[in-house]
């Protein structure tokens, strides 16, 4: 049953079942195991990101394709429940029909692009999304009317997801249940089963052609799989899913605006979380989201105690100063691409062998 | 063997072909002259035209290196941008240390500044290349994906180790006295640093020519991009001629980061990236690997831009990008492909 669920995909390594476990039952009783309002903030986010992660993953690590248009689609998303919630009023008639838009329109922008550039390199593909994102970033920040501009939307959500809402009067074991827990477990149980239907994706007939696809494109052909046809639909396939994270984050956040979707450090963000983790492997996601937003969370007050420590040395502590925590990452990113491109992941399960 | 030597038969290219081969130079014109059919007034037309130009030969000095890069060694260098940063920072400070100078109203002693300036940023830019090079991107070659990913985190890396020694803050600077100020050509008012700009543009571009189609590193390079194989078969280190290359188009980089910082007055870490947007689609519309074609297409993007940012402001950034689906719409590889699509 549970294998079935995996999709057959199971974890494969002792350590890495555990660190799995540990996340799954961290997330699905954050509420109660870290009160607080700031875990729960993190706890969602990471739900969404694992989300987001994996999805890009889909393209980069199963399909080969270097995108760097994955927050646009992430952002459509949001901006399409935005929109909806913000000019149909807050129902889940508007809530669902805004995230369905969304993700259509998320689709048919990764067909387009998709058709356009994915006949050519790898690297056109790169180019041409890193040009098409920016310069949706700046359309949206621009079409203020619409969108707010670079303030963004607030909007309200259905009432039963707010914390305004009690559903039951005492607090159970010290925390209160409100709209608020609602609206986190929407978040985390959305998430799981996207996740879910990814890991089916990637382990169907359809995924193995992409890893083939992904390894010798040439010889795919030859076999006489449609390689074009294979790496569009993935891409939109992974748009879709981005765009269903995004919605999930404009709920949760109530908010939608360019800094916290279509800006160019969340997708920065995003392959470091994919490379860190483990390309390739959808677990990866998981671990790398985790990792990487608990590090932007937590590890910038270390770095804080680190700078004050070493105060006295006038480089040293610019260097471990907790603003300077992406410099880190970023040499570990480079790192981890030489040295073990399968991430965490592929570490943990070569380990066991 | 027989003596007889045989003569290389050349065939003429028919003038159709020619022609049609050559058309995209027409492009420039025929965007000026739209240009000027819409805009209307002569004068603004002539000080946007000026400012295209100016703005084009900027952007075409970062993408050279960039796309001669490419053409050689099958690398694209997404941390291309960090050399235009750095580059811009280095000659920010260097015009600081110099400011009695640029404040001067020598023409001179201004100019001296701003050479200084430039040299020193390409010097370091170039060293910087160097480091790039060895470290980060000869472990990848030939691996696509690990070049993109790899450079990407160079360029992160790069932005923070600005922060770390520039501080967080953005830097202004004054152009120096000389290059303050307009020239009024009827009633189109010219900023001479512009007209600075277009002129080194120029000069680079004529110069690369030169080197490229003149003289022996020109023909290895060359070479190299029609077929690298060969060329090292032939007895040259094409590895140690791709490191030069590298490290010219990391200096031009940092030459570009110079003129677009005094340009704008004001440098952060992040201009690097920013300008890699139009860096990327002036590659891609000339095609990967031609300097020709990125002169052309520097220059269209230049123009259109300050055109669309006079008629339609908002939508200037969209109009590069239409301007990049409509020429991949009639030449899917670009105006000029050099490196064919592998």
């Amino acid at each position: 049953m549970l294998t079935r669920l995996l999709s057959g995909d199971t974890p494969r390594s002792g350590l890495l079942t555990v660190l799995l476990l540990i996340v799954l039952i961290s997330l699905a009783f954050a509420p109660f195991l870290f009160p607080g309002t700031k875990s729960l903030e993190t706890a969602a986010r990471i739900c969404i990101f694992i989300v987001l992660v994996a999805s890009y993953d889909l393209l980069l690590g199963y399909s080969g394709i270097v995108s760097f248009a994955h927050t646009m689609f992430f952002g459509i998303g949001a901006y399409g429940t935005a929109l909806a919630l913000n000019a149909a009023g807050p129902s889940y008639w508007s809530l669902i029909w805004g995230t369905a838009a969304g993700a259509v329109i998320a689709a048919a922008f990764a067909l387009a692009i998709g058709l356009f550039s994915l006949r050519v390199k790898a690297i056109f593909f790169a180019m041409v999304t890193l040009a098409v994102a920016s310069a949706f970033a700046v359309l949206v920040s621009q079409m203020s009317w619409l969108t707010g501009g670079e303030d963004g939307l607030n909007y309200k959500i259905p009432r039963e997801l707010t914390p305004a809402f009690k559903l039951v009067k005492e607090k159970v074991f010290g925390v209160r249940i409100n709209g608020k827990l609602l609206a986190y477990y929407l978040v985390f149980f959305a998430s799981a089963i996207l996740f879910l239907v990814m890991l089916r994706i990637v382990n169907s007939p359809f995924g193995r052609t992409l890893k083939a696809v992904r390894d010798n494109a040439f010889r795919a052909e030859a076999i006489g799989y449609r390689v074009v046809w294979y790496r569009t639909t993935a891409t939109v396939l992974s748009a879709i899913m981005a765009a269903l994270a995004g919605s999930l984050l404009a709920i949760w956040l109530r908010y939608t605006g360019p800094a916290t979707t279509l800006s160019m450090e969340i997708m920065i963000d995003i392959l470091l979380m994919v490379v860190i983790g483990g390309m390739g492997t959808l677990y990866g996601a998981v671990l790398g989201a985790t990792l990487f937003i608990l590090a932007q969370t937590y590890l910038q007050n270390l770095m804080g105690v680190a700078a004050d420590a070493t105060s006295a040395v006038p480089f040293v502590s610019t260097l471990v100063a907790p603003e300077r925590w992406l410099l880190w990452l970023g040499v570990l990113f480079i790192l981890s691409v030489y040295f073990f491109p399968s991430g965490i992941v592929g570490r943990l399960r070569s380990g066991r062998a | 063997m027989s003596d007889t030597a045989i003569k290389p038969r050349i065939e003429k290219v028919p003038f159709k072909d020619q022609f049609f081969q050559k058309l995209p130079v027409l492009l420039v014109p025929f965007l000026a002259v739209a240009g000027l059919a819409a805009i209307g007034n002569p004068a603004s037309w002539l000080t946007l035209t000026v400012a295209g130009l100016a703005m084009g030969m900027m952007i075409f000095i970062m993408a050279s290196g960039l796309t001669v890069v490419f053409g050689l060694m099958d690398v694209i260098n997404f941390g291309h941008g960090a050399f235009v940063a750095v580059g811009a920072f280095v000659g920010f400070t260097v015009l600081a240390w110099l400011a009695g100078w640029t404040a001067s109203p020598s023409v001179m002693l201004n100019l001296a500044a701003v050479l200084i300036a430039i040299l020193a940023a390409m010097l370091v830019t170039g060293l910087l290349g160097y480091a790039f090079e060895r470290v980060i991107v000869m472990p990848v070659y030939g691996e696509h994906l690990k070049q993109i990913l790899v450079t990407m985190g160079g360029l992160i890396v790069a932005q923070q180790m600005i922060y770390v020694v520039w501080g967080p803050d953005e830097l202004h600077i004054s152009r120096p006295e000389a290059f303050q100020g307009s020239l009024v050509i009827g009633e189109a008012a010219i900023e001479k640093y512009r007209l600075v700009a277009v002129v080194i543009g120029l000069a680079l571009f004529i110069g690369m020519r030169h080197i490229l189609k003149k003289t022996k590193v020109g023909l290895l390079v060359r070479a190299g991009v029609e077929n690298g194989e060969m060329v090292e078969a032939l007895g040259y280190r094409i590895r140690r001629l791709f490191l030069i290359v590298f490290m010219t188009g990391s200096a031009l980089a940092g030459l570009g980061g110079v003129m677009w910082g005094l340009y704008q007055e004001t440098i952060t870490a992040h201009m690097g990236s920013e300008i890699m947007v139009l860096v990327f689609i002036v590659v891609i519309i000339g095609g990967l690997g031609s300097v020709e074609g990125c002169f052309i297409g520097a220059l269209l993007v230049g123009l259109l831009a300050n055109y669309t940012a006079f008629l339609a402001p908002k939508v200037a950034l969209i109009s590069t990008i239409a301007l990049m689906v409509v020429i991949l719409m009639w030449r899917p590889q670009g105006l000029y492909p050099v490196v064919k699509a592998k």
